[in-house]
């Protein structure tokens, strides 16, 4: 699985630098969604409770936007479920970072956020997994419940939260993180494909559903033969019997004079 | 708009459900090896997925479509992530651009 996300090499110190500025990032955005919960006029230990227990920021979003306007919690849950799919995946990605122990495991397993998995995939010694995976997981456990506490002990002060443009923050991070992803040709047009179909759902069918939907989108990549066809890089990695087609990049996060 | 009560069972749900697709993957990938193939498609599957949600957060509110001010904003994010800027400028520059149209008006 490891093969599925391929960057250079990052030294250490450059991967603890790229951790400490995605940490700074999602305390802005954890603030964001503190801020923006208040905005909507939830009660001020709900964004706390949702970043200590869920811990995952779109469904997060997605869970106060629905209760806020009314809906009903089984729907905001049932959305949070749907957009949280996504981490089956990803724990079949990681799931070598946390070895036998049940309690590592555990602890490690909630720690399971985008940023963090997108950095352990970009590594590819087991020690230097461990050290992404669990670096990245704790540091932004505590810089995103940080900045919900700002955002919401902030979020009184500052009223109304889309004078302040907070609303862009979470989509802004997410697309950043994913757009190395989408260099190449069966990536970006299952992509394209799968936003298409969650963007004409969204009028008809209820939140988080929609995202779902976008997986019909995969199609769009083609098969692994096809994969000849469409680009010469995919086909050349395949010798290293990785598998073959798609390729996801993760590229590094940094100041441009460290390069 | 609901209750308290509610509002912490749902969070209790989400929270183990959530905890559940999360841990899967450590305790099964000991026992199930995924053909190449599939892995593949995963891989796929978790890109388009993010690519859905950041359409849908940018572009959409439950069920209707967002005025330009934030979308605009996100796309200005994209920008300084292109251009390869720390995570932390992206976020800042994509709040700033939407504040900017907003306070100039736009939606």
């Amino acid at each position: 699985m490891r093969s599925i996300w391929r960057t250079r090499r990052v030294p250490t110190s450059g991967l603890a630098r790229d951790i400490a500025l995605v940490c700074a990032a999602d305390t802005v955005v954890g603030a964001s969604f503190g801020a923006i919960a208040i905005g909507l006029g939830l009660p001020s230990w709900l964004p706390m409770l949702l970043s200590v227990v869920v811990f995952a920021g779109a469904a997060q979003f997605l869970f106060i936007g629905l209760v806020a306007a009314g809906g009903s919690p089984v729907a905001a849950v049932a959305a949070g479920l749907l957009v949280n799919a996504r981490h089956l995946p990803f724990g079949f990605a990681v799931g070598d970072v946390f070895g036998t122990g049940w309690l590592r495991r555990i602890a490690g397993s909630h720690l399971m956020v985008d940023e963090t998995v997108a950095f352990t995939l970009a590594q590819h010694e087991p020690a230097r997994r461990r050290k992404a995976y669990w670096l990245c997981g704790s540091g932004l456990f505590i810089s995103w419940n940080a900045g919900v506490v700002l955002g919401t002990y902030g979020g009184r002060a500052v009223g109304d939260t889309d004078a302040l443009g907070l609303d862009a923050a979470f989509p802004a991070v997410l697309l950043a993180l994913l757009l190395p992803s989408l260099g190449t040709g069966p990536n970006r047009r299952a992509a394209l494909a799968g936003v298409l179909v969650a963007l004409a759902a969204t009028p008809f069918l209820p939140a988080g559903l929609p995202v779902l939907l976008a997986l019909a989108g995969v199609a769009a990549a083609g098969t692994g033969h096809s994969g000849r066809r469409s680009g010469g890089r995919s086909h050349v990695r395949h010798a290293h019997g990785s598998a073959g087609g798609s390729r996801v990049r993760r590229g590094r996060r940094s100041a441009g004079g460290s390069r | 708009m609901s209750s308290g009560a509610e509002l912490v069972a749902a969070t209790a749900v989400l929270g183990a459900g959530t905890f559940a697709f999360r841990v899967a993957g450590p305790i099964l990938r000991s026992r199930v090896t995924l053909p190449a193939r599939v892995e593949r498609l995963v891989g796929v599957a978790v890109v388009v997925l993010l690519a859905a949600l950041v359409a849908t957060s940018a572009l959409t509110d439950a069920h209707s479509f967002t005025g330009p001010a934030r979308p605009a904003g996100v796309a200005v994010g994209a920008l300084c992530a292109w251009r390869r800027a720390p995570f932390l400028v992206v976020v800042v520059a994509a709040a700033a651009a939407t504040a900017a149209l907003r306070l100039l008006g736009v939606s």
